[in-house]
Parts: structure tokens; C-alpha cells; sequence
């Protein structure tokens, strides 16, 4: 059994004038460990693919399973404990809190968790290091670069130690150099046995992507793997 | 690090929302302490001023009148034992258990006068009480001094040639008409009014009254406490209350205080709405963080009880500070709007019913802007993904 398996996903968006199909029954296993890319150029459903495996939004056929759970059989609650606790996400444009410093940014998956407040803050100031970030632990994101609030963000989507992280377009905001220490953390993160999947439209980060998925028009057209990581693409 | 840190640091930082959003309240809860604190003082100065303008106890001899009707023909009544009013028992007025509550006790004598062949009804009076208790006589020259003053209804005056300085012959003295009333419509027009000692000489009723007009101050107890507590020091008379002075005024605080209550329901419900838009306006705003939220794995739950209490401290803090607000802003509203001695109230039953007026409606108001907001799509609200 893969991590990852994603089977016949379709999804539409119904317009006034017409039907958007983003995904057109699309087919993926990915195996634990991982460090999957997907490509493609704007409008090819990457974003959307990243969405659903995210279970933030319901397809409209197929199906999700990650380590064994239906994603979309669990209910809109319980997929919100599933993000918690599985899930770690990178957004393109940073999303940290603006009103909280680096360390509380990194501690707000822990929030809603019933662990003593000293522990949560231990385990945030370990990831916070794990980036190179603990002397800007105090820091409100606008007092930060784009480079130290995408590491903030990194730690964010780490700090509940999640067996699969999310990657949209995380190097997007950033100069060519942060973004290679951006993706140099992320293999590293990758080496350690982090299974990630990163969407991209930058060509440079496929070296460091175990396999690259090329989406095009909601299919997959093309996979590239350097090492078998992943299975059966559609 | 739990959702009290989040909805304590999103405040604590966002100064300038949180003044926006403690604003709106703070306004409404002001202005609802502002008015039921001004209701209170005006209220208790219109109480006692109705309680003296005028009596409402009156204090008459006790008479065995028998009234004799035949066939429909009233042959008029008949005193079988009259008597007047002993003077100084009216002294025993004071030690009664509500005396605190007695404006004023004012005794007159009266009784029928010659003046040449003319005949005229002189009521003797304490004039510094009599003037007090009734209000609305207004004199023409100079009210009663001395013991040979004289003032006169203005019916009174104009039957009798009466006019303002002239000497006036009445039993052998001579007396100063000081003043003469402005008509009252009353049966005061046709009197002439001296000291009490006075008329009681020319009366030959020494050391008696002939009715006791007492202003009772019935804000704190029911005027037929007072009748009672009187009657029983003073059995040999009868004491009944003005019941339909006692009525009117009750009718008329009553009156004053619901439209107050009136307006201050308005006023709540303009402020509840200042304060939901505000709040939606406030979640809308927020829309990209709660999708964070939301896609880091927070509940719908989590997302209501983070807004409800960020909500909570907002309502609180405009409670506390509408409160001292609305009564700083009655202090100098009252000395414009009070005639006498404005008296302003600290009452701690309105300082907790003007927070806890601020939690509910500050909550309340929350309470949709909180559900909108856990039920935005994650996808929708963070629109990048």
C-alpha cells in the first residue's frame, strides 16, 4: 500500500457560463519518504491537486487515501484533525500571523492541542533552531525576511512532527539565492525521512525532487523519477 | 500557546481595532448609563419636588357631622361635637418612626373677618412654611413679614377695594396689605392671609389651628404609613391622605421613568447593531487568517470560541469604561438639566448591569459574525490554494 493514493480525481467547478474540470480523473500512489514534485503551467490543476490532498477541498469524484485514510470519508471536523495531525503546510506567500512573533507562528498548530504550555513551547523553539531561526524567535514576522518568515513557515508545518508536508509554491516569494536555501532545508528535511510534496512552476527545484509530476489541462502528462518513489501516474 | 494567547495577542497588537471595536460599545453602554443615571437624579429631584409642592396629608378635626336628607331635601349637616385643633399637639408629628420624611407641617386657623361692613374668610398662616408648601402662589409686592402684613387673593383684593401699601381695619388694628396674589383659580382668591399668631388673636382661637396641611416626601414609603404613624399620635383628629395628589405624581415618575427606559432600549439596539457590523466587518477582514486556521486543523468550534472571546474582552473593556464614561458625562450633563441640588447617584447596581449589558449584547452581536467565520471555505479564504 502507498502513502499517498489518489485514484480517478476529477474535479469541476461549475461556472455560470460553463464547467471547469481543474482535475480529469488523475491517478497517484506516492511511497513514505518521498520528495514529489508537481509542474505545470497556470491552469493545469496543480494547485487544486495540492488543495484536495490537503482536504480542503472535497472532489468531485475519486479518491484521497493517505496512510490508509479515506480523506473524504472522514467528516469536515475530523478532516480538520486530520490536518493536525498528518499534515504540515507551506504557503507561497508565508501566511504567518502578523500579531504573533516566529516562536507563537511555529506553536499555533500546537494550540489547540491539550499539551502543557512549556512542553509546546520546547518543541516550537527545537524546530525553530532546526531552521536556524532561534535568535528571531521573538520577532513579528514583519520584522523578518522573506527568506527567515518562509523558514518560520517551514517550522510551522513541522512543529507537530506530520508525516506529509504540503508545499505550495514555496520558494515563489523569494530571490533566487533564499530560494535555494529554501529548497536546500527542504532536502534536508527530505533526508531525515520527511515524505514532501511541492508544487512548483520553477524548473531549477526538479533537482531535488525524487520524481517530478508534469500536470497539463487536470492530467497528468508526464512523471520523471529519479528514484521509485512514485507509482502507477495518470 | 492555546486560543487565549491568539485572541489576547491579535488585541493586544492590533491596538488601533481593538479602539475601533471597543468604540462602538462603549458609545452605546455610555449613553444607556448616561440617561438611566440622569432618569435616577431627575427622578428623585422631581420627587422631591412634587413631594413639596403641595400637601398630600391633610390634618382636620375629628367632627361627628350628622347629615340630614328627607324625601330628597338635604337639610344641610348638623356638628354634634366640633372642635379645633390644639396647636402645640402638633408637635407630636415629629417623633413619629417616618418623621425623616416630612417636608413640611403647615397649620392654619380660619375663620370670618369684618372689614367695615364687608365680610372677608382669613386664614392665619407660619408664612415661611405656607410659601414653601404652595408653590405656585405668586405674590404681587412682598409676602408676610411682620405681625401687621397682610396679603390678599386677588378676588379678595378687587371685592374688598384692596390695593398694594394701603392700610387695612380689622378688628380694631390696622394691618399692611404687603401683597396680593395672582390668581390661582382656587379658593386661595378669596382669602386674607396673616401670621398664624395673628389671626388667631383676631380669631379669638388662641393656641389653634383649624387644619394641617402636611407635605409627605413619599419617594421611600407609602403615604398611608405616614397617615397611619400621624393618626396614632394624633388620635383625636383625622388624617386621610390627598389621594389624588399622591396618583398624579406616582403617575407622572412613572411615566418619566418608562420613557427613559424607552429610549434606552433604542439605544441598545442601535448599539448591538454598531457593534455586528463592526464584528462582521472585523471577521471579514480576517478572513485570510481563519483560513489558516483552519487549513493548520483548528475546528469550526475553535474558530467560534477565538472570535466569542476576543468578543467577550472587547464587550468587557467597553463595559467598564462606558460605565465611568456615562457617569462622567452625567455629571456634566446634570447641572444643566437639574433645577435644584443635582445629586448624582453611584449606584453599583448600574455599574454591573452596564457590564453585564455590554457582555450580552457585545456577544450576542458576535455570535453570527463568529459562526460566518468558521464556516468560510479554507480554499476560498486563503485563496492560494
Amino acid at each position: 500500500m502507498a502513502f499517498i493514493e489518489i485514484s480517478s480525481l476529477t474535479k469541476r467547478y461549475q461556472g455560470d457560463a460553463d464547467c471547469v474540470e481543474a482535475l480529469r480523473g488523475v491517478d497517484i500512489n506516492v511511497e513514505e519518504g518521498s520528495f514529489l514534485g508537481v509542474m505545470g503551467p497556470s491552469g493545469s490543476g496543480k494547485s487544486t491537486l495540492l488543495a484536495i490532498l490537503g482536504g480542503l477541498c472535497h472532489p468531485t469524484a475519486g479518491s484521497v487515501k493517505v496512510d490508509g485514510i479515506d480523506l473524504y470519508a472522514l467528516s469536515g471536523e475530523k478532516r480538520a484533525d486530520f490536518r493536525r495531525e498528518y499534515l504540515g503546510f507551506v504557503f507561497q506567500s508565508f501566511n504567518l500571523i502578523p500579531y504573533l512573533s516566529a516562536l507563537e507562528n511555529v506553536m499555533l498548530p500546537l494550540a489547540v492541542k491539550a499539551m502543557p504550555t512549556a512542553e509546546k513551547r520546547e518543541r516550537a523553539a527545537q524546530v525553530l533552531a532546526r531552521v536556524g531561526l532561534s535568535a528571531r524567535a521573538a520577532h513579528l514576522p514583519n520584522q523578518l525576511s522573506g527568506g527567515e518568515q518562509e523558514r518560520v513557515a517551514i517550522a510551522r508545518a513541522l512543529v507537530n512532527n506530520p508525516p506529509l508536508i504540503l508545499a505550495d509554491e514555496p520558494t515563489g516569494s523569494l530571490d533566487t539565492a533564499t530560494a535555494g536555501e529554501i529548497m536546500e532545508l527542504l532536502q534536508q528535511l527530505h533526508r531525515e525521512g520527511q515524505t514532501i510534496l511541492m508544487v512548483t512552476h520553477n524548473s531549477e527545484n526538479r533537482a531535488y525532487f525524487d520524481c517530478t509530476l508534469m500536470l497539463r489541462d487536470g492530467r497528468v502528462e508526464s512523471s520523471d523519477c529519479r528514484r521509485p518513489s512514485l507509482a502507477a501516474a495518470s | 500557546m492555546n486560543l487565549r494567547t491568539i485572541a489576547f495577542n491579535n488585541l493586544r497588537r492590533r491596538k488601533s481595532r481593538l479602539a475601533f471595536l471597543v468604540a462602538g460599545l462603549l458609545l452605546g453602554v455610555a449613553t444607556v448609563v448616561t440617561l438611566l443615571s440622569l432618569t435616577e437624579a431627575l427622578t428623585m429631584e422631581a420627587e422631591h419636588k412634587l413631594d413639596n409642592f403641595g400637601a398630600n396629608i391633610l390634618i382636620t378635626p375629628r367632627t361627628e357631622e350628622l347629615s340630614l336628607t328627607y324625601g330628597g331635601i338635604t337639610l344641610g349637616g348638623v356638628s354634634v361635637d366640633a372642635h379645633e385643633i390644639v396647636q402645640s399637639d402638633l408637635e407630636r408629628i415629629s417623633t413619629i418612626r417616618n418623621s425623616r420624611n416630612i417636608a413640611a407641617v403647615a397649620p392654619k386657623v380660619l375663620g370670618g373677618v369684618k372689614l367695615g361692613e364687608a365680610r372677608a374668610l382669613l386664614m392665619g398662616v407660619d408664612p415661611e412654611v405656607e410659601f414653601h408648601v404652595k408653590r405656585w402662589w405668586t405674590v404681587n409686592g412682598a409676602p408676610l413679614k411682620g405681625e401687621h402684613d397682610l396679603v390678599a387673593g386677588s378676588a379678595a383684593a378687587h371685592r374688598l377695594g384692596l390695593s398694594l401699601g394701603a392700610p387695612v381695619e380689622i378688628g380694631g388694628e390696622t394691618f399692611t396689605l404687603t401683597g396680593i396674589l395672582q390668581e390661582t383659580g382656587s379658593q386661595d382668591d378669596e382669602l386674607l392671609i396673616a401670621a398664624l399668631p395673628t389671626a388667631q388673636r383676631l380669631l379669638n382661637k388662641p393656641g389653634q389651628v383649624s387644619l394641617v396641611e402636611v407635605a409627605a416626601l413619599c419617594g421611600d414609603c407609602p403615604v398611608e404609613d405616614m397617615v397611619n404613624q400621624i393618626s396614632e399620635v394624633l388620635p383625636e383628629v383625622k388624617v386621610a391622605a390627598i389621594q389624588q395628589v399622591v396618583r398624579t405624581r406616582m403617575h407622572a415618575l412613572e411615566q418619566f421613568r418608562a420613557f427613559s427606559l424607552g429610549v434606552a432600549g433604542v439605544v441598545v439596539l442601535v448599539g448591538a447593531l454598531v457593534v455586528f457590523v463592526t464584528m462582521m466587518g472585523a471577521v471579514n477582514e480576517r478572513t485570510r487568517e481563519i483560513g489558516i486556521f483552519r487549513a493548520l486543523g483548528f475546528r469550526r468550534g475553535h474558530v467560534i470560541r477565538l472570535i466569542m472571546m476576543e468578543a467577550s474582552w472587547v464587550s468587557l473593556l467597553a463595559g467598564v469604561l462606558g460605565y465611568f464614561g456615562g457617569m462622567g458625562a452625567t455629571r456634566l450633563i446634570l447641572p444643566l438639566l437639574a433645577e435644584e441640588h443635582p445629586h448624582l447617584v453611584w449606584n453599583p447596581l448600574l455599574a454591573v448591569g452596564a457590564i453585564a449589558l455590554a457582555l450580552v449584547v457585545g456577544m450576542a452581536a458576535s455570535y453570527y459574525p463568529a459562526l460566518h467565520a468558521s464556516r468560510l471555505d479554507p480554499t476560498e479564504a486563503l485563496r492560494a490554494l
